[in-house]
């Protein structure tokens, strides 16, 4: 059905890409490779830089310094109408002098090609919308819009589409769904995506390979689970999730494990899951690895084993309870137990033990702001 | 139970009688214009359709009537394109005394008539240019121009810039952006412009006034009608004119009520 569209998805490549505005950086060196057909993420918060690179690969703004390569070929002097590539805006930006019809075909009517009014139909057949074509977009929901930006961007055929924060207008339940349908038109069109968005979800619940920004560079770059598992620095550990940080001296290290003390408790990890494993180093651990006991556990070189301490807070959150456990000596942990059953049930102010894996241990690079360190 | 309401009853009296007192010199003209008089237009004679019929026998009202409508057609023109030019590159673009240029433009609307038109009087002088249609169409594209730049400004503030950009995404160089979507989109603010414009310098008199020389322009053929008795062909054409603003009011009312309806039966 969607032949019409499959094509040329083309690699973008961004090489030592820096961009200055009046008085600050916004995008620091930035180098990236996105392979042909692949779904990728530029995931960060608000300021981070990733919108600008989304904005210099369309053409809208120009790159201070570096290249953009897109198939080998350096479009960074390109204007944007000279570049193969189209952006689904994050308002939509549908033209509201026209009906969705000719908003979808306004690329084929600027490139000249043939049948741009057919081309159309095609697209918002895809998108499933070809029975509003001759409304106007500001009669459409914000789901309908959102489908004919896309329809709008995808009837060109571009080698690359830009996503930008495409689904944040959208209410929790549409946009649930619309990810669903994204991904599935990007399988089935096999063009490159591009998105952009600070909604770390989003981004993992989609994208092949994660890209997370701060400060105007990647600070990290791989599959969404293997980001999430073993984030290499304390930014990525927290904008991804919540974690549980240990800071401590390393006491011991070997080819398997590697430990630190963290306030007289020895915390160990695995020393390939770890980052550095010499001087202060950070140990987390998510807190869904994590289980407690209502009675200690016996000592396992293969647990990390704290407590005991008191339950303080408790949160229901459908498939899951999340528990603040404050350990004295120690502080305070989180604990995520799913609502399988399997879980002791406990009270708000029960004693309990906390014990995780010690391969769900991930070490980082550099040590978290805001955590207390023990020296 | 009903509690005698002093809003219920003052209100529409005040509202029916602010109404009377704005109709009746307008209601006075447009009655006039059909007077059968003589010499002075004062004292109602009889009804005749003559004044109507033959607007263009009494001297110099249909030629007044003419310069004033080239006058404000020529100068509407002007300030409404360079108007719409500035008012894009004050909303658009960060320059070099781009805050200056905004005040200056406040300026001619905040400046007595009088000041202004004595003053480009001075300078046409200065300049040694004799006094006529040109130095009129000049002074009212110079007092114009603000009027224009403030209301389409409004409109640009309002204008997306993300819907230009998604132009340019799709394969529009500037100018057909332009065209294809800056253009029609600013449409109504500049037709408003336009319209204030042209009704501005239409039955302007202090500027043209100053700067017209011997050119007669329709406010300016009345006042000095008035002096001797203003004739009927007057209250004609000025009758003429209130009907056609009306009509093109109400056109637009119904066209934008027709359109609304269109759009909700879809």
């Amino acid at each position: 059905m969607a032949t019409e569209f499959i094509a040329r998805g083309q690699d973008l490549e961004l090489k030592g890409i820096r961009k200055e505005f009046p008085g600050f950086v916004a995008v620091d060196n930035l180098n990236l490779k996105i392979p042909a057909g692949e779904f990728f993420a530029l995931l960060g918060p608000s300021g981070c830089g990733k919108t600008t690179t989304l904005r210099m690969i369309a053409g809208l703004e120009s790159p201070s310094k570096g290249e953009i390569l897109l198939g080998g070929k350096d479009i960074a002097g390109m204007k944007p109408h000279e570049r193969p590539v189209n952006t689904v805006f994050q308002n939509y930006a549908l033209f509201p002098h026209m009906s969705v019809l000719e908003n979808v075909a306004f690329g084929i009517r600027q490139r000249k090609l043939t049948d741009p009014l057919s081309k159309a139909e095609k697209a918002l057949a895809m998108v499933e919308l070809e029975h509003l074509a001759q409304r106007r977009p500001q009669q459409l929901s914000g789901g309908q819009q959102q489908r004919v930006a896309l329809a709008r961007a995808l009837v060109n055929r571009p080698s690359l589409l830009l996503l930008d924060e495409p689904l944040g207008a959208l209410d929790l339940k549409l946009r649930r769904q619309m990810q669903i349908e994204l991904k599935a038109i990007q399988m089935e069109v096999g063009l490159t995506f591009l998105h952009v968005t600070h909604d770390q979800e989003e981004a993992m619940d989609m994208a092949d390979t994660v890209a997370v920004m701060n400060q105007g560079h990647i600070e990290q770059l791989g599959a969404p689970e293997v980001l999430y598992d073993r984030p290499k620095t304390a930014f990525v550990a927290k904008f991804l999730g919540q974690s549980n940080m240990f800071i401590g001296k390393v006491t011991e290290t070997n080819s398997e494990t590697t430990s630190i003390e963290y306030k007289g408790k020895k915390i160990t990890g695995l020393t390939k899951r770890s980052e550095k494993v010499t001087g202060v180093i950070a140990i987390g651990v998510r807190p869904e690895k994590t289980y407690f006991h209502e009675t200690q556990p016996d000592d396992d070189p293969g647990l990390n084993i704290l407590g005991p301490g008191e339950i303080t807070d408790i949160r229901f959150t459908g498939v899951s309870n999340q528990y603040q456990i404050d350990i004295p000596g120690i502080g305070v942990m989180t604990v995520f137990a799913q609502n399988v059953g399997r879980s002791p049930v406990v009270e708000l102010g029960a004693q309990v033990y906390v014990s995780w894996k010690i391969e769900h241990s991930f070490g980082l690079s550099d040590l978290p702001s805001g955590v207390e360190e023990e020296h | 139970m009903t509690r005698f309401s002093l809003g219920k009853y003052l209100l529409p009296t005040y509202v029916f009688l602010t109404f009377l007192f704005l109709m009746i010199p307008i209601g006075y003209t447009f009655a006039f214009s059909f007077n059968d008089s003589i010499k002075s237009n004062i004292i109602w004679r009889g009804f005749t359709l003559d004044n109507w019929l033959n607007v263009c026998d009494q001297a110099g009202v249909c030629g007044a009537f003419g310069n004033s409508l080239l006058v404000a057609v020529i100068a509407t023109a002007v300030s409404t394109v360079l108007g719409t030019m500035i008012a894009i590159a004050l909303v658009r673009y960060r320059f070099k005394f781009r805050s200056a240029t905004n005040l200056l433009l406040f300026l001619p609307l905040a400046t007595p008539e009088v000041v202004m038109g004595a003053g480009l009087a001075a300078q046409f002088l200065d300049f040694g240019w004799t006094k006529g249609l040109t130095t009129v169409i000049i002074a009212h594209v110079m007092f114009t121009l603000s009027f224009v730049v403030v209301t389409v400004k409004a409109r640009v503030a309002t204008l997306d810039p993300a819907l230009e950009e998604a132009g340019r995404d799709l394969y529009a160089s500037p100018i057909q952006v332009f065209w294809k979507i800056t253009f029609p989109l600013l449409l109504p603010g500049i037709l408003s412009a336009a319209m204030l414009a042209f009704a501005l310098s239409f039955d302007d008199f202090i500027i043209t006034q100053f700067n017209s020389g011997s050119v007669d322009t329709f406010p300016k053929f009345v006042y000095t009608a008035a002096a001797r008795g203003i004739p009927p062909e007057a209250n004609v054409v000025g009758s003429f004119v209130f009907i056609v603003a009306i009509a093109i009011v109400i056109a637009v009312q119904v066209r934008s009520a027709m359109k609304k309806r269109k759009l909700l039966s879809k």
